[in-house]
């Protein structure tokens, strides 16, 4: 492994140096007094939308550390939704509600928040199919499932041995997988109880992949694969000639365990893994993985109780590259790679070198050549290192400072996001030319082009989503909103068009023509179909009735009053739980639940539905409860009592509507 | 009566048959925040559409909640015109214009019945409201409109006849030919009428 040692030269000291000056010389030129706008012509006309008409695609934005995903319209950058996936939002009891608290239970309880990073649609052939969403929540290991119908996470998937989830949920050409690799290697096999500074001998990686059911899309991991302590950051399926395999971006491939900033930074080249997963296949089908005792959560939402119900699994099949030849081979990349990102046509495979000076592009042809013909230099851990120029197909040289992510327009060309020299660069596949580049501000992260990481991308709009935002828009104290801009790429030149900010940190984006969710939108839920433990599917059946100290009251609302709305004979020290179902059937009609010192969220019922709000009372009072959506001209008036008293009284239980 | 006539009796009361199975008459209503409408449909038998919808908006200024039990008419209205079609095919087999008059003048009552019918509840749905009404405007009443548009408040109020209504309209329309070209223009066999008995062989 000669090549893999450490370098430890002054080279490597002086490339930091030069670094810390470029950054240095950048932040100087930013804190400049002319602020740039760079829009030309006829760009306000591009974006506008006007009022009442509908933009061409809906592109879904991870929240990053807001835990949520953010809905946007393109062009006209206009939000449409947040939907709430890894963190509780009171707004709409998500999280607090009897219904939806199973949905963030894990083997570590139930867990309010995580950081959300890449979204990922479902594709049919290759290309958005406009079904799903995943999201992966990199903090606690987890992949989620959102119904693109309802717009509503309908699914979270823990990943068990695992110490973080960053390379995923990406899918494969038909989503029959969605991946995950692990972010932070952590003791898997053996004893957890280990120094620190064991690393290398007892920590490990591992990259699972998660089964989803075609029609469903219920979840399951299917098998797990052992790799070596890196951190495994990005990835992609393969499609068209390099279906069947997975690549997947590592760094720190020096197996640091302390100060990675530097000491996995010095390496030339990491790698990228290139998983074979059809072979996978055949070695599960041929008894090779081994049943691995596990613990995970599984939590779903059934779309006919409106109940997210948990189901704790304890096992998972593990296979390991030393006993399954041919299942992963290691590609080298300058230099601590993040985005590995695959063109269109299947064929080139993008590195982007955080720290390098090229984009380094892989050929998939050139890699099965160098693999028939083991034209290796090493191994890790029984893992084959493919020799770097026998599998890349070209390098685009002096691209600007540090590559991260590359998206497609399908017309021949990539476009690069550059982090440390703040712009996207387009270049061309095959001749690894640059074509063009334009700033953003600042520092961008990630880029999104529509169906941009698929077989047939929408070549029209190109979202930067930047890491930095200082003074793009009015100020507003020391934390800002991240900012986003959108560039038209339709012609030869890329056009800035429109800046706005976004929610929470957008580690990634993807977009998708309209139609093709729009064709999907339910809009009531039926209240016929609805079996729902609690469901009042009309106002003649609410009640309230009492078990022991559990009181359950069966309440119906519609505009504009709540059934019953004077409820007696509460107790305190009594666990009441309201289940409010909306008995409304007409479009966008939802009703709002909320009583006094109640400490938990409001309820947000939409038409059809019943959601329960659990409220134990501490004092002996009357306590007004009201709808917080306003429904209707009389919306103000739709409100009611709960009267508690001691907890020795005999007021006996009782509930009305209406009554004088 | 001639064997034109007589077919085109025919014709139209089959014709008729279908509007046992399709709506006779539809109300839309649109308003700012109802961009989408809503629409309601009366059958011989039944309403259909937005009714739950309708009937929830509409309690604010006291109208009834509209439901099958309001119209009893929903109980032999069927009946009915499946005993027009019936009679109106015997009167087309036996091509009798006296047969025929009769015929085509009870046709006229019952629609005009119908329609009078339809106007009546229409009047009394708009009109008797509840006094304890959240919203109510003094003076102001609420009556659909038979044919035609009207605003009544936010909404606009579109009734209008539908398939099955236009099939029976058709159907009246042609026999209302029929009967003016028997009556008027076949006036060769016109005696039939004031001789009229039974067995007399109307001119073939």
């Amino acid at each position: 492994m000669e090549t893999f040692k450490k370098n430890k030269g002054t080279l490597s000291k002086l490339g930091l140096l030069s670094l810390f000056i470029i950054i240095l010389s950048a932040a100087g030129c930013g804190g400049g007094k002319e602020k740039k706008s760079v829009v030309t012509g006829d760009a306000a006309g591009k974006v506008y939308v006007a009022p009442g008409k509908y933009d061409e695609f809906y592109e879904f934005l991870s929240g990053g550390f807001s835990g949520q995903v953010s809905v946007y319209g393109l062009p006209s950058c206009r939000l449409l939704k947040v939907i709430p996936v890894f963190a509780v939002n009171a707004e709409n009891g998500y999280g607090f509600t009897e219904e939806s608290k199973a949905m963030l239970n894990s083997t570590h309880g139930f867990i309010p928040w995580d950081d959300s990073h890449h979204t990922e649609l479902s594709m049919t052939d290759g290309k958005p199919d406009g079904r799903w969403l995943f999201i992966n929540s990199n903090n606690t290991p987890r992949i989620a499932r959102i119904d693109l119908s309802t717009f509503r996470t309908t699914e979270i998937l823990e990943i068990p041995n695992s110490g973080g989830n960053h390379s995923s949920p990406f899918t494969t050409e038909n989503t029959e997988y969605v991946v995950a690799g692990t972010r932070f290697s952590v003791p898997i096999t053996g004893n957890k109880d280990v120094p620190i500074n064991s690393y290398k001998q007892n920590f490990q990686g591992t990259i699972t992949f998660v089964k989803v059911d075609k029609t469903t899309g219920n979840m399951g991991v299917a098998f797990q694969i052992l790799m070596p302590p890196f951190d495994y950051d990005l990835s992609h399926s393969g499609k068209g000639p390099s279906t069947g395999w997975f690549f997947f971006s590592c760094y720190n491939t020096e197996m640091a365990h302390t100060l990675l900033e530097a000491n996995a930074s010095q390496n030339d080249k990491d790698f990228i893994a290139a998983i074979n997963w059809k072979k996978a296949e055949e070695y599960i089908a041929a008894g090779k993985g081994k049943s691995f005792p596990s613990e995970y959560y599984h939590n779903k939402l059934d779309e006919k109780t409106h109940m997210t119900t948990s189901e704790v699994l304890k096992n998972t099949i593990m296979l390991d590259p030393k006993d399954c030849p041919g299942l992963v081979y290691l590609m080298p990349c300058p230099k601590s790679p993040h985005g590995a990102d695959v063109d269109p046509t299947g064929e080139y495979i993008v590195g982007g070198g955080k720290l390098a000076t090229v984009i380094p592009v892989f050929g998939f042809k050139k890699l099965q050549k160098a693999i028939e013909a083991k034209d290796f230099i090493g191994d890790v851990n029984g893992i084959p290192i493919v020799k770097y120029e026998s599998c890349m197909a070209g390098e685009v040289q002096k691209p600007g400072l540090g590559p991260l992510h590359t998206e497609f327009d399908g017309k021949g060309f990539a476009y690069t996001s550059f982090f440390v020299s703040s712009e996207v660069v387009k270049w061309k596949l095959g001749t690894w030319e640059v074509a063009d580049r334009i700033p953003t501000y600042y520092s961008i992260g990630h880029l999104s082009i529509p169906g941009g990481d698929s077989k047939s991308p929408w070549p029209k709009y190109l979202l930067a989503m930047n890491k930095i935002t200082k003074d793009r828009y009015l100020l507003t104290g020391p934390e800002l909103n991240q900012s986003a801009q959108l560039i038209d790429i339709t012609g030869d030149k890329m056009k800035m068009l429109y800046d706005f900010p976004t929610i929470g940190e957008p580690h990634y984006a993807q977009g998708i023509a309209a139609d093709l969710v729009m064709k999907n939108q339910v809009k009531v839920f039926k209240l016929e179909e609805s079996t729902h433990p609690y469901v009042c599917r009309q106002e003649k059946d609410t009640r309230v009735e009492r078990k022991g100290n559990r009181v359950d009251v069966y309440m119906t609302s519609i505009r504009s009053h709540f059934a019953p709305d004077n409820i007696e004979g509460i107790k305190v020290g009594d666990e009441v739980y309201f289940h409010v179902t909306n008995l409304e059937q007409d479009w966008d009609t939802p009703h709002g639940f909320a009583i006094k010192g109640s400490t938990s969220s409001e309820l947000l019922i939409m038409p059809g539905e019943t959601q329960t709000l659990k409220f134990s009372p501490k004092t002996a009072d009357i306590y007004p409860f009201y709808c917080t959506d306003f429904c209707s001209a009389l919306h103000q008036e739709m409100q009611g009592y709960m009267r508690v008293s001691p907890a020795n009284s005999n007021v006996p239980l009782s509930f009305s509507t209406g009554k004088e | 009566m001639k064997k034109a006539s007589s077919l085109i009796v025919l014709v139209a009361s089959f014709a008729m048959i279908a509007s046992l199975f399709m709506p006779l008459w539809d109300i839309q209503l649109e308003a700012p925040q109802y961009p989408e409408g809503l629409d309601m449909q009366i059958w011989l038998d039944k309403i259909s559409g937005d009714v739950a919808t309708i009937s929830g908006l509409n309690h604010y200024i006291g109208m009834k909640p509209i439901s099958a039990s309001m119209f009893p008419e929903f109980g032999y209205m069927k009946t009915i015109v499946i005993g027009v079609i019936v009679t109106g095919i015997l009167v087309a087999l036996l091509r009798k214009k006296w047969l025929y008059v009769i015929w085509f003048a009870a046709f006229l009552g019952i629609a005009a019945l119908g329609i009078y019918d339809f106007w009546n509840w229409e009047y009394d749905y708009g009109h008797n409201l509840n006094p304890h009404a959240a919203i109510i405007v003094p003076g102001m009443s609420y009556q659909p409109p038979l044919i035609g548009c009207q605003q009544l408040l936010n909404f606009n109020a579109c009734s209008f006849p539908t398939t099955g209504g236009f099939i029976i309209i058709g159907a009246g329309s042609v026999c209302f030919l029929v009967f003016a070209y028997e009556l008027f223009f076949n006036r060769k066999s016109r005696g039939s009428l004031i001789k009229s008995s039974p067995g007399f062989v109307a001119s073939r």
